[in-house]
């Protein structure tokens, strides 16, 4: 018993977990904290964005040509990046969150739907980005 | 004498809060789900995307009603969120306690400011 005890190497920390080749499911879970550690620490720029749009047909415009033409230093393209950083976020956050209302409303909780839900996941949530990346850019 | 830790005479200290955040997470994904496709359904349909359209959308009272609820979702939400974070990555309990604090500062920041926003339309 005790000897068990020492043999184990503690509790699995953050970076053990890069050590092992994860499954999808791993990274779907993963990636949903990340996307939202993303949009809470982008909280203001989004709102800021709502308070632009929203104040006046001026501020309207002025927020389109930030897309195009940046804010001083700043260039429009990396404005275009960090909105498609949010997209991304909010698609996958999105995506995973009702892959988890699914799982408890049906209890598909077998390792082959987890498997396939987290695989279909990943693919609605980066083809939406793509798409809507592609209308962001070009 | 054993000390029964079931039923009515079950020691809540601790993670107690735990179904009743579970449950909250999903309401409040929910209704940030509603407000979602409520926003989609009228941005692709009717006029094309202008100022005029955008500041409409958002003018109507019942949509600044959703739009105010869907705030107070997402901040439970997230506080919920983000907690999570820190208890799973951040052992230090003073640094915790900081961070927590922080992160409520932040939201109720952010909270009051797109309230603001939404009410000045």
């Amino acid at each position: 018993m005790s000897d068990t005890i020492k043999q184990r190497p503690g509790p699995m920390r953050l970076v053990d977990a890069t050590q092992y080749p994860l499954p999808p499911a791993a990274w779907v879970s993963i990636l949903h904290r990340v996307s939202g550690i993303i949009m809470f620490m982008l909280l203001p720029f989004i709102i800021w964005l709502l308070d632009k749009s929203l104040e006046s047909d001026v501020s309207y415009q002025f927020l389109a040509d930030v897309f195009v033409g940046g804010i001083g230093a700043v260039p429009g393209w990396f404005f275009k990046l960090v909105v498609l950083a949010l997209i991304w976020s909010y698609l996958h956050h999105f995506t995973a969150g009702l892959r988890h209302l699914w799982m408890d409303a049906t209890h598909s909780v077998s390792k082959q739907f987890g498997r396939t839900s987290a695989l279909v996941t990943l693919a609605v949530s980066l083809l939406l980005t793509a798409a809507l990346g592609f209308k962001l850019f070009f | 004498m054993t000390t029964q830790n079931y039923g009515s005479k079950r020691v809540v200290t601790g993670a107690h809060y735990g179904l009743r955040d579970w449950l909250a997470q999903r309401v409040t994904a929910v209704l940030m789900a509603l407000f979602t496709i409520a926003l989609l359904v009228q941005l692709l349909f009717g006029a094309p995307m202008g100022y005029a359209k955008w500041q409409g959308i958002f003018s109507t009272q019942w949509m600044k009603l959703l739009t105010f609820v869907t705030i107070v979702a997402l901040l439970y939400h997230v506080w919920v969120g983000i907690r999570d974070v820190l208890m799973d990555y951040v052992k230090h309990v003073g640094v915790k306690l900081a961070l927590q604090v922080a992160t409520i500062v932040w939201l109720v920041g952010c909270g009051g400011w797109a309230i603001q926003v939404l009410w000045r339309l």
